[in-house]
């Protein structure tokens, strides 16, 4: 295999992602092994106030969040290609910079049809 | 076994079996949330490969606005749990034992290979010392410019399709 | 200046984005929508007259950074997809008007997913074939469910978008390992590392072959990977039926060319044993199945299948001669299958879907013109001389003869026969029964214009052949 690599820098990363896997799930382990097993069906309930829940606890989603998080996940996209570009910037030269407004003119023109089309509207 | 491939190891079984939840649920929620853990761990994978960026934006973009797209349109489509009951048609055997066939047929291919391509231009030394992020940004603007504007028109056909799929009629 | 003469090389593709741009933004401002398809068709002659000034000011062979190739075998691909574009948009102005579709949005969408196309067929490097894979097919699912009432629509789009994301999936996973054999993304590099490092035989580069070969079999619907054809044609609107049916097989077709023979031409041999049951088997899937449909639309799906097949047996052949009778074949079967289409657009009004067998009969007595019109598409794409459907076909069973194909073209000629049955009865329909109500045809201007075109070409072809057979023979050598 040519050349292999492991990023031991990360290791604090790894060392805290473990630790905070540990810390957050002991209490509901531990919880749960010395807990009295005595459950009735008044306690498996959804908590709702101390009244009696009634019907499915559903409601109509609104297409809006869809259509929100849709647009986020483009844009998103857009900003993180504007992360190595702006980096790399001195070394592209006046094309480069060209380049990168092509790209979001594109874009603006989506965002300004997303606009007047009233998918930016809530309510 | 060296260190390296004894992460890799756990990472190729990790991330199968990962997917394999994914999509054996019942509870889409569920799924949906195994899928988080799945791409955490193929953003490490990325680390290994000295690709932090990627690695970041894996969990930038697909953790936090591609699963979130996810988790809207499961909660959009509302399934009561009695209704995920029947998740499978009732073919599939036939579904397993052409995948189980093709999985064993790759594992056999795949232990034939003998060649190896040289390696490429990026060595682990060049990218230790620039980083990820400056050779992505000096290659991806001036060797791979073409692909990089076909995929502001294919963001623009995203936002096109989203917004005309599901506007209200206004006329 | 290498960026400028980039710029140069892709205009056509930026003039057409320019327009789609425009477009968008147009809809807020105009009220005819009329004006749209207007302005639509405006931008897109002026991008193949900037396309025919670039041949004839020589900058055919040139490439932008070995991705994007302006040849020959480029723009006579771009030729179909214009032709395909502007038919479409004139198809499309009354039944847009019908069916309440908005229509900034949809021309749009027609002219990215050409865009689209139009880079596949340019493209010289798997990650470009890949991103116009994309833009076009992502276009096209949308533009199948755009009519959001429609419960065929949306099911039309679902069906689409589920399988056309797997088969992009297996082209990358070939794209992939071919990366992984060779180091490298580009058609000619792919090509020599093959042969120098003596991979031709190395079952990885056979995988590698199999996934690019499903993956284009399904956009392309051959069997078995057809399954999504009938249904996704049946609910799209019709407009975009014939859109689909034309543009991206023709586009699968030019990204098959390119990657069978410029990549993996030492396994000749290899995909052409895999290649020649597939052809058998789409053309039979279509042929036979077509022979029980009753709605029209349908009909035409598996009619689209097996003339899919057809057109691959051209490929099968394996060589460039071969190939050439293939690109003739999809000009001609893309003028014939619009001319199709536009008849059954024609039949759509409010309220009234037009797409039974049933609807057709007796429209010989009220529209004489609209059934003769059909008459020749339908004897074209059974393939009956002197149409250009019988030129199309005689070509590549000609060199399929040639190359000692001989049972191949036994069996495709049969299935050519029993095609006969499906496509005469709509003649048999629209001429020897009596009509069973008012039948009124939704015609506009612009939709005569397309049918006009189709109908003189079917039969210019058909009596004059060698025309556009020298086009493209020059085109692929040139």
């Amino acid at each position: 295999m040519p050349g292999t690599f492991i990023p031991s820098n990360y290791l604090p990363i790894i060392i805290i992602c473990i630790f905070a896997t540990i810390i957050g799930l002991s209490p509901l382990l531990i919880g749960s092994l010395l807990r009295p097993r005595r459950s009735y069906r008044q306690k498996l309930l959804p908590y709702e106030s101390g009244n009696e829940p009634i019907g499915e606890p559903r409601y109509k989603f609104s297409v809006k969040f869809y259509i929100v998080a849709m647009l986020f996940v483009v844009f998103d996209v857009e900003a993180v290609f504007l992360y190595p570009w702006a980096v790399a910037y001195d070394k592209l030269g006046i094309f480069g910079f060209v380049e990168m407004m092509m790209f979001i003119f594109i874009l603006l023109i989506g965002y300004i049809y997303a606009w007047e089309k009233g998918a930016l509207d809530w309510e | 076994m060296t260190l390296p491939q004894l992460f890799f190891a756990y990472f190729a079984v990790s991330i199968t079996g990962l997917s394999l939840l994914v999509v054996t649920r019942k509870n889409p929620v569920h799924g949906v949330l195994w899928m988080l853990v799945l791409f955490v761990h193929i953003a490490m994978l990325y680390l290994f490969l000295n690709a932090e960026f990627l690695a970041a934006i894996q969990i930038i973009i697909y953790a936090g606005a591609i699963l979130v797209l996810f988790l809207f349109v499961v909660m959009l489509l509302n399934l009561r749990v009695e209704e995920t009951e029947r998740r499978f048609q009732w073919s599939w055997p036939v579904g397993l034992v052409a995948a189980g066939g093709y999985a064993v047929s790759l594992i056999f291919i795949l232990v034939k290979i003998t060649v190896f391509p040289q390696p490429g231009h990026y060595t682990i030394e060049k990218m230790q010392t620039e980083g990820n992020l400056m050779i992505i940004g000096k290659v991806l603007y001036t060797k791979y410019l073409l692909p990089f504007e076909i995929t502001s028109l294919i963001l623009l056909v995203a936002i096109i399709g989203a917004v005309v799929l599901t506007k209200k009629k206004q006329e | 200046m290498s960026h400028l003469r980039s710029m140069i090389l892709i205009s056509p593709e930026l003039l057409l984005v320019l327009t789609a741009l425009s477009l968008l933004l147009l809809d807020f401002l105009v009220r005819r929508k009329g004006t749209l398809a207007v302005a639509g068709a405006a931008g897109i002659f002026i991008s193949a007259y900037v396309n025919y000034r670039l041949i004839k000011v020589g900058m055919t062979g040139g490439t932008i950074q070995g991705m994007f190739a302006f040849d020959g075998y480029a723009n006579f691909f771009k030729l179909i997809f214009y032709t395909t574009l502007l038919l479409t948009i004139l198809l499309s102005v009354k039944y847009l008007a019908i069916e309440k579709i908005s229509a900034g949005e949809y021309y749009s969408l027609l002219i990215f997913s050409t865009v689209g196309m139009m880079i596949m067929a340019a493209a010289t490097d798997l990650l470009m074939l890949y991103l116009g894979l994309e833009l076009m097919a992502l276009s096209t699912y949308i533009l199948a469910g755009i009519v959001r009432g429609d419960r065929r629509s949306n099911e039309a789009a679902l069906k689409y978008f589920f399988l056309g994301a797997f088969s992009s999936a297996f082209l990358l996973y070939g794209i992939t390992l071919v990366y992984g054999l060779t180091g490298s993304t580009n058609l000619r590099e792919i090509a020599s590392a093959l042969h120098s490092l003596k991979l031709a035989e190395s079952p990885i580069t056979m995988l590698s072959l199999i996934f690019f070969i499903t993956a284009f079999g399904f956009k392309i619907a051959l069997a078995p990977f057809h399954m999504w054809a009938p249904d996704v044609y049946e609910g799209a609107p019709t407009p975009v039926t014939a859109f689909m049916s034309a543009g991206p097989k023709a586009a699968g077709f030019a990204v098959m060319g390119r990657v069978l023979f410029d990549v993996f031409g030492g396994l000749q041999m290899q995909w052409s044993i895999i290649l020649e049951p597939l052809a058998i088997l789409t053309i039979a899937v279509g042929s036979i199945i077509a022979l029980s449909q009753t709605n029209i639309k349908r009909m035409l799906a598996y009619s689209s299948i097996a003339h899919a097949g057809y057109a691959l047996i051209g490929i099968v052949i394996g060589t460039p001669e071969g190939f050439v009778s293939t690109m003739n074949y999809l000009m001609i079967y893309m003028i014939m299958n619009m001319g199709a289409f536009g008849v059954v657009i024609m039949l759509k009004r409010e309220g009234f879907s037009g797409e039974n067998l049933e609807d057709y009969a007796g429209l010989a007595k009220r529209h004489p013109v609209a059934s003769a019109l059909m008459l020749v598409f339908m004897f074209s794409l059974t393939g009956i001389p002197p149409t250009a459907g019988f030129i199309g076909k005689f070509y590549i069973f000609m060199e399929a003869v040639y190359a000692g194909h001989i049972y191949l073209v036994i069996i495709a000629a049969l299935f050519s026969a029993v095609s006969a049955f499906f496509y005469l009865r709509v003649v048999m329909y629209m001429y020897m029964k009596e009509p069973a109500g008012d039948i009124s045809l939704s015609t506009s201007k612009t939709a005569g214009i397309a049918l006009a075109f189709a109908v003189i070409m079917v039969l210019v072809i058909g009596v004059f052949p060698s025309l556009l057979l020298n086009f493209a023979r020059n085109s692929f050598f040139g």
